[in-house]
């Protein structure tokens, strides 16, 4: 293969990942291993019936897009919290999490569990279904 | 002069489609000494970019001062710091390709431009920034804690 066709592969290559980035931006996944986080690990305390943990770090923009989203979300459904916390002063959560970027969202259940994990900028409409099902367990 | 901290997002995304033009010649024509200068030059743009800040950046600064006032003012600004941080991981990739000329290995050269184009062409065609991605993941591995 020519020089030519090597720079197409790579073009290709990262057009494809592209696509796959911005089709799972943001989309809440089923965290399986169920971590548990407790008030203390955070400073904070957790939401009543659920929470909404952001990571963010202090020069990322979508952080400040994701803040706005989720502020929305929980003034919205009544008991749950959305806490904002600094992945680089937590980076022994962030590795217990494998949190890889930021912003990245789990959705906790009352007892602080790990429900879902949206990495990027949230969708909200599919955060208030995801929430509902939560509480609704 | 005060080092402004916000930027309008169309600049550091005008300069990736500039840096994936250049490095895209540079991949095609590696081994000749147009690659060479493409390759010191970008390397320049790339540690500019990286020490002074993206405002100084030779393609930041064409985009400020020629197109910018050209085209609608600006809708969505963005601190300067993730797109310094950026081009301060294409300067290593740059570095990585120089010394590959130096080295005599054309395949070092290549393979570091190919992922230096890859970066660029991300950022400006999909606006995605590898640098600032790997920010966490860099920060992970390197404190200790």
């Amino acid at each position: 293969m020519n020089s030519f066709g090597w720079l197409a592969l790579v073009l290709v290559i990262a057009s494809a990942f592209g696509l796959w980035r911005r089709w799972s931006e943001g989309r809440a996944v089923v965290d399986n291993k169920h971590p548990e986080i407790g008030s203390a690990e955070i400073g904070q305390p957790l939401g009543e019936k659920a929470t909404l943990l952001q990571f963010s770090t202090a020069f990322c923009s979508p952080c400040r897009t994701t803040k706005v989203i989720l502020a929305k979300t929980v003034d919205a459904i009544e008991g749950v919290a959305h806490i904002e916390i600094d992945a680089e002063s937590h980076l022994e959560l962030v590795r217990r999490l494998d949190i890889r970027r930021t912003p990245t969202t789990l959705l906790l259940d009352a007892q602080g569990r790990v429900q879902n994990r949206a990495v990027g900028v949230p969708r909200q409409d599919e955060l208030i279904a995801v929430l509902a099902s939560t509480i609704g367990e | 002069m005060a080092t402004p901290t916000q930027l309008d997002v169309r600049g550091p995304r005008f300069g990736a489609a500039v840096t994936t033009v250049v490095l895209a010649v540079a991949f095609v024509s590696a081994g000749t000494t147009l690659a060479t200068i493409l390759l010191l030059l970008q390397t320049v743009a790339f540690g500019i970019g990286a020490v002074v800040g993206p405002h100084a950046q030779p393609y930041g600064k064409f985009f400020a001062t020629v197109i910018r006032p050209r085209i609608s003012p600006a809708t969505k600004f963005e601190d300067a710091a993730p797109p310094r941080f950026a081009q301060a991981v294409g300067l290593g990739f740059a570095v990585a390709a120089l010394a590959g000329i130096f080295l005599n290995s054309i395949a070092l050269t290549q393979i570091a431009v190919g992922l230096a184009l890859a970066a660029a062409f991300l950022n400006a065609a999909f606006s995605f920034c590898l640098g600032c991605e790997m920010y966490l993941l860099i920060r992970r591995f390197t404190t200790s804690s």
